[in-house]
């Protein structure tokens, strides 16, 4: 084993002790992403769990510098060193990411509209298919393009509605401001429902 | 009636220049009739019409590119383009015929799974043709299915449609063509006359091609073309411009070096690339660059080192 791969080990070690002890200045991050990064379904608390490592450094840099506002994790996020966040970073992304469910969820019409959008796209209004910028199965491009397959259906309609309002707006080039933009209320709850579970 | 006209000419209370313009008004009127009235008739009871008629400035304007590969002819200016929807993919015919709609749409949509063998690049053919090519302003097939056979500057000759997917095949895939009785030809025309279905054929659509480009206020840049690049082509594209890949395939195509289209390609000519990246650059924010963004970063992109044109030029 080279020297890097034993130092980012050490890393990813690092980082899973901050996610279930906390450093003192900070909260144990499992308290609200869950014991394995899983995230939770009320409350709005994102699913980390394989998420790209270059996407969680970027945000939680973002958090600190306030590019990136949220009442709860601001606190957080300002306590972490730039080693911290790179050893937490490393350790979510080497958790296990999103696998589609073993038996298929069942489709509802909502789901069905929501997959047209996700794998299509609406270009009637110059909106691509989401899976366009976030892989071909929702699982991230790295390094700039996060997975948002399995994600929190809660989590997903509060980041679409942030943008839409101009509350989040630390995406690159306004790339998703600009799809946001193009999505109605009905649209959001379609897309969020079927990406807690895509096919 | 003549014998009217001459009258009034002689009297000198009439110039005949008045016959011809009042003449040319009914027939422009009768036109704008005439065309909603004949596809009303054709399209199927209780579904909206797809064709309207819609005053568009110059169609699908496209200049020759230094290549000759593509010759859509300027339309003049004003001219009334007849504006067209493809039908929805739900609408998709079950069937063998439907079966080889949908082969031509995946060989379309995913070229390097299902026609490998005639690619020589990294591309799918919807990396230029936007949205499966359904996509108005990004050479949508559905118009370009209507405007053949049609006669080609290129090789001074009527060329079919077959030939122009062939041209298609070997300039922008840096490949060679499928024979035209192949599975691949007939599943890719079928696909095009399917997304074609109650288009007038012959008829320049709206859409067709890329919208006319004006010339910009400077000179294209190379110098400036890197700087708009790196700012909002880069992200996706990647800073060497050799694109980003996933499990082995592209995610965001190549725009040079030897996996990207040839020099002999449509979009290898200056003023196609900035039409294209005008109306459909960066990937969800078409038309958000001024005109001379466009074109220094189109002249950016074109160059780069890529594949040789076929043919020697
Ligand atoms: C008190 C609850 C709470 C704790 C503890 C917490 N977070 Fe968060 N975290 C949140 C919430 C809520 C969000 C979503 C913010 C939003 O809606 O914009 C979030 C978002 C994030 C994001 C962005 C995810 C994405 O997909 O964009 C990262 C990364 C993150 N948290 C990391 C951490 C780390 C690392 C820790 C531990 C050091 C931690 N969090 C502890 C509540 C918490
Ligand atoms: C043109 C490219 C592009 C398209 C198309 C696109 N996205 Fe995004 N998306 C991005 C980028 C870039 C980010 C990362 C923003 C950042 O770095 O903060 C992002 C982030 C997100 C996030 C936040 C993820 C997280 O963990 O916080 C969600 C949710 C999301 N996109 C959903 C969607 C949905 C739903 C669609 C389709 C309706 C879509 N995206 C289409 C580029 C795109
Ligand atoms: C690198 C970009 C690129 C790729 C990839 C590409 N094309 Fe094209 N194609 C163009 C450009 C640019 C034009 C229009 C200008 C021209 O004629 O050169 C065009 C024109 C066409 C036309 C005629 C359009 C019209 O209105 O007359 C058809 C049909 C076509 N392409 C089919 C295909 C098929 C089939 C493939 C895949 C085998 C393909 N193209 C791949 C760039 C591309
Ligand atoms: C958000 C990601 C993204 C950004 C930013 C972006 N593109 Fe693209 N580009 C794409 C994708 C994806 C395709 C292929 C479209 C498809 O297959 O549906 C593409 C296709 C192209 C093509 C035709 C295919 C090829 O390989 O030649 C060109 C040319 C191009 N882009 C140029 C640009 C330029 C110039 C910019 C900056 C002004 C830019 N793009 C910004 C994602 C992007």
């Amino acid at each position: 084993m080279s020297t890097h791969a034993n130092a980012s080990y050490a890393d990813a070690q690092a980082g899973a002790a901050i996610t279930k002890n906390g450093t003192g200045a900070a909260t144990a991050c499992m308290q609200c992403h869950g014991a394995n990064g899983e995230g939770q379904a009320t409350g709005g608390f994102p699913r980390l769990a394989g998420q790209g490592r270059n996407y969680l450094v970027k945000q939680l840099t973002d958090f600190k510098a306030k590019s990136r506002i949220n009442p709860l994790m601001q606190p957080i996020a300002n306590t972490l060193t730039t080693a911290q966040i790179n050893d937490v970073a490393d350790y979510y992304a080497s958790l296990p990411g999103w696998k589609p469910a073993a038996s298929p969820v069942p489709d509802t019409a909502q789901t069905a509209r929501g997959a047209q959008l996700t794998h299509r796209g609406n270009w009637d209004k110059g909106m691509p298919a989401c899976f366009a910028c976030h892989g071909e199965n929702g699982a991230g491009i790295a390094p700039h393009f996060p997975a948002i397959a399995g994600q929190r259906a809660t989590y997903i309609a509060k980041q679409l509605k942030n943008w839409q309002a101009g509350t989040r707006s630390n995406d690159p080039q306004g790339l998703m401001k600009a799809v946001a933009d193009k999505l109605s209320a009905d649209d959001i709850s379609a897309i969020s429902a079927y990406l807690e579970n895509p096919k | 009636m003549l014998r009217w006209i001459n009258r009034l000419t002689q009297n000198g209370k009439f110039h005949p220049m008045w016959i011809v313009l009042a003449t040319s008004a009914i027939a422009v009127v009768a036109a704008m009739i005439a065309v909603p009235a004949i596809y009303e008739g054709a399209k199927e009871p209780k579904k909206p019409s797809p064709v309207a008629v819609k005053q568009i400035p110059a169609a699908a304007n496209l200049p020759e590119p230094d290549s000759g590969q593509h010759d859509l002819k300027p339309a003049p200016a004003g001219v009334q383009a007849v504006h067209f929807t493809p039908p929805a993919e739900s609408e998709m015919p079950s069937g063998e015929f439907g079966d080889t709609v949908k082969l031509g749409r995946n060989i379309f949509v995913h070229t390097q799974t299902y026609a490998k063998g005639f690619v020589g690049n990294g591309l799918n053919c919807v990396n230029c043709h936007l949205d499966a090519g359904r996509k108005a302003d990004a050479t949508p097939l559905w118009a370009a299915y209507v405007k053949f056979p049609a006669y080609r500057d290129k090789n001074k000759k009527v060329n079919s449609y077959e030939d122009r997917l062939a041209g298609c095949f070997r300039f922008s895939m840096n490949g060679t063509a499928p024979d035209y009785n192949s599975k691949e030809m007939i599943a890719l025309t079928t696909y095009s006359y399917w997304l074609a279905k109650g288009a007038p054929t012959g008829v320049e659509l709206a859409g067709r091609g890329y919208p006319k480009l004006e010339n910009p206020p400077l000179a294209p840049d190379t110098t400036r073309g890197a700087t708009v690049y790196q700012a909002n082509c880069a992200l996706c594209h990647g800073a060497d411009g050799l694109g980003t890949k996933v499990n082995g395939q592209y995610a965001f195509p190549p725009l040079w070096g030897s996996d990207s289209f040839n020099a002999g390609a449509g979009m290898h000519s200056v003023k196609n690339a900035a039409a294209f990246i005008k109306a459909n650059m960066p990937l969800g924010k078409g038309n958000s660059l001024s005109l001379q963004e466009a074109w220094d970063v189109a002249q950016f992109v074109d160059t780069h080192d890529r594949p040789a044109d076929p043919r020697g030029k």
